[in-house]
């Protein structure tokens, strides 16, 4: 019988369909305002603990416990209770109001690892507000464990799993210990929409509240945003006489050619 | 209508309710639309109507779960993943033969003549 716990990383980011601007300073994305939902790439995180957990239940192989955590500002607990509404079984929020970077988000979940010890670490593969693609990596070299990034198929076999992993020209297939860390892919699988019913039995689940300077763990910035800018506008396309006239214009005013 | 027909129609209206809120097309609009079909049907007392109806509703939960996820799926898959027709045709481009020879093209005749 196997009992697992299984770790998912969250972040609360701007919605992916709204429309962002650069704020009047310049300095950073309008935030404010603005609709924010959980990184699409954690809803599929939270989706593949969520199908582990059941898939054990129905096998009767095992049992797996769920647990969240997001690290923000308080508004973090709004991402956490969708993962909850999701099925989680518990969540973990670390609270700072300060600008959280890649190596800080992964040394406070190094300190969350540390206090849970779960068997295996899931996180989205970047978050579509910074793209950075690094919490994930990071965190499997602070904790010296095995990593599996951008993950299409997850297998859990015993003490270990078996990870397709989507690369550049195909698909690569690897089978690493557990403990170990797991970055999702979009292809993992399909999020489900947590119903009203749900959502109601989310808010009496625990959620556990940390102060990010309480773990002990050094958070500030090594990067510094010097410039944000729009990318240019679009110009406009132009009509063409004729073959002729495409290939001059290709070669000359496009020199793609 | 008996009692737990009446909880699960309520049920069902919260539902689309919340699920309207991200709804494309506006929010209002969607309510709009969900007050309507609500509305047309009070007078049923058919049970075997009823259910129709609540059939109806939930597949139309389902319906919509589904256009919210294509949507975000789509955008995601735009906005991350190359596309594999876009480059074929890039580098067909790159491949013809007008393309390669384009230092002696001023003296090729054009594929036409």
């Amino acid at each position: 019988m196997s009992n697992l716990r299984i770790l998912v990383a969250t972040k609360r980011v701007v919605d992916y369909a709204v429309k962002i601007r650069v704020n009047a300073a310049g300095s950073a994305v309008e935030t404010a305002n603005v609709k924010h939902s959980m990184n699409p790439f954690d809803e599929i995180g939270t989706e593949q603990a969520i199908q582990i957990k059941e898939a054990l239940a129905k096998s009767k192989t095992g049992t797996a416990e769920v647990v969240v955590v997001s690290c923000g500002p308080a508004k973090a607990q709004e991402t956490l209770r969708t993962a909850l509404a999701m099925g989680a079984d518990r969540a973990i929020h670390v609270d700072s109001e300060e600008d959280l970077q890649p190596l800080a988000v992964a040394k406070l979940l190094k300190a969350v690892v540390e206090k849970e010890k779960p068997d295996m670490v899931i996180l989205g593969k970047q978050a579509i507000d910074d793209d950075s693609n690094q919490t994930g990596q990071m965190l499997a070299g602070l904790l010296n464990w095995p990593q599996a990034t951008f993950a299409s198929k997850v297998e859990l076999g015993d003490k270990s799993m078996t990870v397709t992993r989507e690369v550049d020209g195909g698909v690569e297939t690897i089978k690493t210990p557990l403990p170990a860390i797991l970055t999702t892919d979009l292809r993992l699988n399909v999020p489900r929409y947590a119903s009203l019913p749900n959502i109601m039995k989310a808010k009496k689940k625990p959620l556990a509240k940390f102060a990010a300077a309480d773990l002990g763990v050094d958070i500030k910035p090594r990067l510094q945003t010097l410039k944000i800018a729009e990318p240019p506008k679009r110009q406009g396309g132009k009509l063409v006489e004729s073959v002729d006239d495409l290939v001059d214009k290709l070669k000359n005013e496009a020199k793609v050619l | 209508m008996s009692t737990p027909t009446r909880y699960r129609v309520i049920a069902l209206y919260k539902q689309l309710s919340y699920l309207g809120r991200e709804y494309p097309a506006g929010a209002d609009y969607f309510h709009k639309k969900l007050k309507g079909a609500f509305m047309k049907n009070k007078d049923l007392t058919d049970p075997s109507e009823i259910q129709k109806r609540i059939d109806l509703g939930d597949y139309v939960c389902k319906e919509i779960e589904a256009m919210y996820h294509i949507n975000k799926y789509r955008a995601m898959k735009k906005r991350y993943y190359e596309d594999a027709e876009v480059e074929n045709i890039q580098a067909k481009l790159e491949n013809t033969n007008w393309a390669q020879g384009s230092s002696s093209s001023a003296t090729q005749s054009s594929p036409r003549q």
